[in-house]
């Protein structure tokens, strides 16, 4: 028997044995060496960093100073720490009404239809194809308050036009508008291959006990659904809080702080102010506050394995 | 890095499945011809049930089609108009006077030539170093099995539970100043390549399919006198194939789409990807020009849909909903 593929214990008595065992790690950190590298520096030192960024004052000239908890002071003197904060969880809350109901309804009537399937799969998510600049930018077009299609849309059906991303009322749910066209399809489809799993007999028997349709969506779809629902939900909450590409290049946080996100804050501390120490602050707090989803999330699908 | 939602990394991975198909209907209608689904095929069957089945068929394909279809039509007419035409209201459906010129002056103005070098070199270059690095990561995990296997798969796994975009600083300032060699990557392909390999989700995948591949015939290839090395290339790679096509195009989409990361690495414009390089000339160019670089960029994303539809989809779902 090959020692290579032996399960331990190895046995001591055999001085050759141990020798190959020896031989079997080397070989096995030579495949791995790569990628301990990769994660080393790219995954595994940045969270490390993250945290003695957030207490410490950068600025790439003299040596990094611990400033203890003066970053954080920083960011919660700002006036667009709390903006920041109740967008991100407006945002959050607003593509989780819209982008996580509106997939499983389509995904439940797509499931139901037995003619333009591939067109409609296909055509549900070609947004999610497109780079997100591209989608983010062509709706800027679309929100012109001017000539852009989505007033023209309104003025074709006599309704008063809106100024879109140019107003504080309307600007974070046009961005809500734009994030939920470029991820519906990823929701939809993934709905769509578990409701195929659903067992065709459970519907059967629930029409013989009367439900109606939908009682039968209640009471058969929704349970027999309900791992996939809560594990998109908590990616959903996970993704959209993240979110940055849509207030960078459409409204740039405005108007007066009504589309400022984490993120972005993030972002204008250390690229646009400089301040890497306050940058990092807000990137730890946001941190703590995403780990409590991943680690649902990772505990959820981890009990559904056993 | 990416800050879009991630094809989710859900439960069980074993082979990637393909969605299953329902079987076609028969003409003769029998009971069980057709999996059952929410709506029985029986109501289907009656004139009050068609009617309603076909109403919904065409709302459901006219508000998808308006939905999904229609406004990339606009982009793609919008280009060819004219700056007065776009500016009019009300808008033209047809453009007037079809001039491709547009597209070439994008082309042109936008260097969207070396845009599309730039983005096609950091997704290729990512592509093959993210297959070997995380292929025989997962081969020395799965096969090998090394003291700390198990510790070094889940401080792999854990990087999944933090998202990108918290470690946005953080990782700009290693790729800024390597520790302990001191490189500077930024504007060198490097930036994209090194973190993009870096990816617990992958390896994950890949040890789940290689976990499934016989031991008996690596035992063979081994008395055969085989080396590890000739074992991955010559037995698990070829039996890998879906898991790895899955893989592959993952790890391309991821590197196309992503916007955020690049923004920082790849300040130069010489250097930026297509994403990065438009968002950051858009300001500069005329409504239509900008229109036309936008339909530029998603061509070869849609073309990479048309083709590889399948494995895009099936990478989706990959690993998931077997519960």
């Amino acid at each position: 028997m090959a020692v290579v593929t032996a399960r331990p214990p190895v046995r001591r008595s055999h001085p050759g044995a141990a020798r190959r065992a020896v031989g079997r790690n080397l070989t096995a950190y030579g495949f791995l060496c790569g990628a301990l590298i990769c994660f080393a520096f790219f995954s595994w030192y940045p969270m490390i960093r993250e945290v003695v960024l957030s207490f410490q004052q950068t600025n790439f000239v003299d040596p990094p100073r611990w400033v203890g908890l003066e970053n954080f002071r920083t960011v919660f003197a700002d006036p667009a720490f709390r903006s920041a904060w109740l967008n991100t969880a407006a945002f959050s809350g607003l593509a989780l009404i819209v982008g996580y109901a509106i997939p499983f309804v389509l995904a439940v009537v797509l499931n139901e239809l037995r003619h333009a399937k591939a067109y409609l799969r296909f055509v549900v998510y070609l947004p999610v194809m497109l780079p997100p600049a591209v989608g983010v930018l062509l709706f800027k077009w679309f929100y012109d308050p001017g000539a852009g299609l989505f007033n023209q849309v309104l003025d074709v059906f006599h309704l008063p036009p809106l100024s879109w991303l140019d107003s504080t009322s309307t600007a974070l749910i046009s961005l809500v508008i734009v994030s939920t066209w470029m991820n519906l399809g990823t929701g939809t489809l993934i709905y769509l291959a578990a409701l195929q799993s659903i067992p065709g007999d459970l519907y059967e028997s629930a029409e013989l006990d009367g439900a109606g349709l939908f009682r039968r969506v209640w009471h058969v779809t929704v349970p027999q659904t309900k791992l996939i629902l809560l594990v998109m939900l908590l990616l959903q909450v996970v993704a959209t809080m993240q979110v940055f590409i849509e207030p960078y290049l459409l409204t740039g946080g405005g108007p007066e702080n009504a589309t400022v996100t984490v993120a972005y804050l993030m972002y204008q501390y250390a690229f646009n102010f400089g301040d890497f120490g306050g940058g990092g602050a807000l990137g730890l707090m946001l941190m703590v506050v995403l780990m409590v989803f991943s680690a649902i999330y990772l505990r959820v699908s981890r009990d559904n394995q056993n | 890095m990416t800050t879009t939602l991630n094809p989710p990394p859900l439960l069980e991975a074993t082979a990637p499945p393909v969605t299953p198909k329902r079987p076609r209907r028969r003409r003769n209608g029998g009971r069980g011809s057709v999996t059952r689904t929410l709506v029985s095929p029986l109501s289907l069957r009656s004139w009050h049930g068609k009617l309603i089945y076909w109403t919904v068929l065409v709302l459901v394909v006219v508000s998808f089609t308006l939905a999904f279809v229609f406004p990339l039509y606009w982009m793609v007419t919008g280009a060819l108009k004219s700056p007065d035409e776009l500016a009019q209201i009300p808008p033209s459906f047809f453009p007037k006077d079809v001039d491709f010129g547009v597209y070439a002056e994008a082309w042109n103005q936008l260097q969207l030539g070396v845009f599309l070098k730039n983005t096609a070199l950091y997704a290729g270059g990512a592509w093959l170093l993210t297959l070997a690095v995380d292929v025989s990561a997962a081969y020395a995990l799965s096969k090998l099995r090394p003291m700390f296997g198990k510790l070094i798969l889940g401080l792999m796994l854990a990087t999944l539970m933090i998202p990108p975009m918290v470690l946005l600083l953080p990782t700009y300032l290693v790729a800024k100043d390597v520790p302990i060699f001191h490189f500077d990557l930024l504007n060198t392909p490097w930036a994209i390549w090194l973190p993009a390999a870096a990816n617990g989700f992958f390896i994950f995948l890949l040890k789940r399919f290689f976990d499934s591949i016989p031991r008996e015939l690596l035992e063979a290839a081994e008395i055969d006198g085989a080396s590890p090395l000739r074992i991955l290339w010559s037995i698990v790679l070829p039996v890998s194939r879906p898991i790895l096509g899955v893989v592959s195009i993952l790890s391309v989409v991821t590197v196309w789409k992503d916007f955020v990361w690049p923004l920082l690495v790849l300040p130069e414009t010489d250097k930026m990807p297509i994403s990065v390089g438009i968002a950051s000339l858009s300001a500069q160019m005329p409504q239509n020009v900008l229109i036309a670089a936008l339909v530029i960029a998603s061509l070869p994303a849609i073309a990479v849909f048309f083709v590889f539809q399948r494995s895009i989809m099936a990478g989706l779902t990959a690993g998931s909903l077997k519960g």
